[in-house]
């Protein structure tokens, strides 16, 4: 194999400071002096810590042809119609990423009837916008979806593609990026551009939010990420902003689907959904019996919030899952999270401790919800909340 | 039928934990475990199996000691288990390892259906499974909920959305990822456990399988890990106490400064 971490065994201490640091189990001791086993991902980590620099990990080289793509490019999500929030957060963080790069930014949309949104894209940071409209785009399927965007890609080699890392983006990018044959990392959190090498810095949680790690595609193009939702801002809108709308034909005749969408059921159980909502009051087991989630329902009516619940809730039976937040539920970011009687193990802290304020209420001072919360208060639940909805009650009667 | 399950054998994630102090993973007494959403595929893959006839095979790429994984399954119920083993798969990203299963799944044989978890607990990518049925050439559904019916070379599921749920209909051979909606799964029988115990396990590498060695592992991988670091704290906690009273006054007072409610 050519790229490996090599140790330098003369200058090895074997003092074992890299052994803890490196994520893969990757270090191993032998004969006094540490070794790299095929575990190893080239990270880094190890040569960060070593105190007598004995680590080398090979720096990676740009693939051939990456100068044929330029630009950014990212797929504009629309469900029944209407262009996704996440749209216009990849558009501003995709502006960004395009002028640190100079190159242009363009966007890809899929759907029917979507033509005269395209302007809007264009007001929110697009220079160009490539829409495929036709009505077998009406529901999303992976064929149809994963074709059309990757014909996009091909004609127009942008060298970095963005989506939401929402049910239909990690479902077909996945699809589009095996086609053209390059890399994808899942469900960033943050991205930012290496200037001198010209890549992308990609960083995303893994082992259940427990770390971060940053990936860059270094050889193939385009590179490719999913973006959680609600991470990144939106930017402000233009109007009259000018860009240009490129239709795409697609020969529909020679398209054969394998699978057909039959049916969309939308399941709105409450007044205002999670992944949109500004403020989410979630319930967890501290309260104890189904009948006392109407406290919950109420303190967010109070808030014009949505309700979210951790899986002890959903377990118990008290919620349906549609609301369960977490790696097993929905990743949320909202502007205000009030957490009430939820412990906060770490599958529900990965779905929502990137929200802006998050507001933990525990009879258990030691509870690890606590750890990411920006305002704690230990103390009975039965008395905070119901104190919260007269005093937010008081408060509206004085408006 | 002859199903195919694709599972993963990962650390159990709920015991990983970051050291404060050296902000490393404690990895101490970590078990390795079957990815959870992946025993959601294999119990769905039994019944399918309960209702129509047929055999469950279990895939799974990995270090040797991945075959306590598949021996596990097959204490399920599953009937035959498959690694793909080699030091030539190691630090493959989801690209390389899709590549892989796909190839080993080309030597499994025909299949009428393969069944995926919706993702794995410890890279949470969710990638793999496009990723095999886009190399195999198959339809795919993602996040299945539930099936609706099997027959006539079709398969119709529900597909859990952000929103609400789609229901599909894709010809057969597919491949599914499964949410964890879609079952509970069964405890393993005392017959399964037995059979576990003496099952034969196939073990293929880079040459029984006729991989291209450059696609497989590191070597094969798009993309590259570059650095790792422990999650950044958020920002500073503030505690707000006093009575009840004092509390909600407080915090309601914090929350209003801050815009959040008016
Ligand atoms: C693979 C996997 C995936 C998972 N995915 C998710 C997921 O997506 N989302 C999720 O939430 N969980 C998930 N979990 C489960 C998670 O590990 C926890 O079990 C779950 O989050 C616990 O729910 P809880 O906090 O409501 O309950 P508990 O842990 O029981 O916590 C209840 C809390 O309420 C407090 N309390 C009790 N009474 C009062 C009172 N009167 N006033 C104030 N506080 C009180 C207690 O101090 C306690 O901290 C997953 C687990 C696994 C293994
Ligand atoms: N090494 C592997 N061996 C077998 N199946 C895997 C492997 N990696 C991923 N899978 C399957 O692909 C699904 C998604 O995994 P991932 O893309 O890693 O999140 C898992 O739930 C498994 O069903």
């Amino acid at each position: 194999m050519t790229l490996q971490t090599r140790i330098d065994s003369d200058k090895c201490t074997g003092c074992e400071a890299c052994l803890p640091v490196c994520p893969f189990n990757a270090l191993e001791m032998k004969e006094g002096k540490a070794s790299v086993n095929d575990q190893c991902t080239l990270c880094g980590a190890c040569a960060d810590e070593c105190p007598v620099e004995a680590i080398f990990v090979p720096v990676l080289e740009k693939g051939e042809g990456s100068e044929e793509y330029s630009g950014v490019m990212i797929f504009a999500e629309q469900r029944l119609g209407k262009i996704s929030e996440v749209a216009y957060e990849l558009l501003h963080k995709g502006r960004e990423l395009a002028d640190t790069l100079k190159v242009s930014l363009s966007a890809a949309l899929l759907g029917k009837d979507v033509s005269a949104s395209a302007n809007r894209l264009i007001e929110n940071g697009a220079d160009r916008v490539y829409v495929v409209d036709h009505p077998s785009l009406e529901g999303f399927t992976d064929e149809l979806y994963g074709e059309c965007l990757t014909r996009i890609i091909r004609t127009s080699r942008p060298e970095i593609v963005l989506a939401g890392a929402t049910s239909i983006g990690r479902s077909f990018i996945p699809k589009v990026a095996t086609q053209i044959g390059t890399g994808l990392t899942a469900d960033c959190t943050d991205l930012s551009i290496d200037t001198e090498q010209r890549l992308l810095l990609q960083t995303r949680p893994a082992f259940g939010g427990n770390i971060m790690a940053t990936i860059v595609c270094p050889q193939k193009r385009p590179q490719m990420a999913t973006v959680r939702a609600k991470v990144m801002k939106k930017g402000v809108v233009q109007p009259g902003r000018s860009g240009e709308i490129i239709p795409l034909e697609i020969d529909w005749a020679e398209m054969s689907p394998k699978s057909r969408l039959l049916e969309i059921v939308e399941e709105i159980t409450e007044k205002v959904r999670l992944a949109e909502a500004d403020v989410i009051v979630t319930g967890g087991r501290g309260l104890q019996e189904e009948k006392h989630f109407a406290l919950i329902r109420e303190l967010a009516e109070q808030l014009d919030a949505a309700v979210g619940a951790s899986r002890g809730a959903v377990d118990a039976g008290w919620i349906s899952y549609a609301h369960q937040v977490g790696q097993t539920g929905k990743t949320v970011a909202p502007k205000l999270y009030i957490a009430v009687g939820v412990s906060g193990a770490v599958q529900h802290l990965v779905g929502m401790q990137s929200s802006d304020t998050i507001v933990a209420i525990n009879s258990d001072p030691h509870a690890p919800i606590f750890d990411v919360a920006s305002y704690g208060m230990v103390g009975d639940l039965f008395e905070i909340v119901p104190e919260m909805i007269k005093q937010l009650k008081a408060r509206m009667g004085n408006n | 039928m002859h199903i195919i399950v694709c599972i993963k054998q990962v650390p159990d994630t709920k015991q990983v934990r970051l050291d404060e102090k050296t902000h490393t993973l404690i990895r101490e007494g970590v078990e390795s475990i079957i990815n959870p959403y992946d025993m959601y595929a294999l119990e769905e893959g039994l019944r399918i199996k309960d209702r129509f006839g047929g055999k469950v095979t279990v895939c799974t790429m990995g270090p040797p000691q991945a075959e306590s994984s598949l021996r596990e399954a097959i204490s399920y119920g599953a009937d035959e288990a498959v690694l793909l083993s080699d030091r030539a798969f190691a630090g493959a990203d989801t690209w390389a390892t899709s590549y892989t299963l796909a190839k080993g799944i080309e030597k499994i044989g025909p299949f009428d259906l393969i069944l995926c978890g919706k993702q794995a607990v410890d890279g949470d990518t969710a990638q793999v499974g496009p990723g095999i049925a886009e190399r195999l050439a198959i339809p795919y559904v993602t996040w299945v909920r539930k099936i609706e019916e099997i027959g006539d070379g079709l398969i119709r599921v529900q597909r859990l959305m952000d929103d609400g749920y789609d229901r599909l209909e894709t010809t057969l051979p597919a491949l599914l990822t499964v949410v964890k909606e879609i079952n509970e799964p069964r405890v393993p029988s005392l017959k399964g456990k037995m059979r576990a115990k003496s099952q034969k396990i196939g073990v293929y590498g880079t040459k029984e399988l006729e991989a291209d060695p450059e696609r497989v592992g590191l070597q094969g991988s798009a993309t590259q890990v570059i650095k790792v670091f422990p999650p950044p704290r958020l920002k500073e906690r503030e505690w707000i106490e006093g009575t009840p009273v004092e509390q909600v006054g407080q915090l309601l007072g914090k929350l209003t400064k801050l815009k959040l409610i008016i």
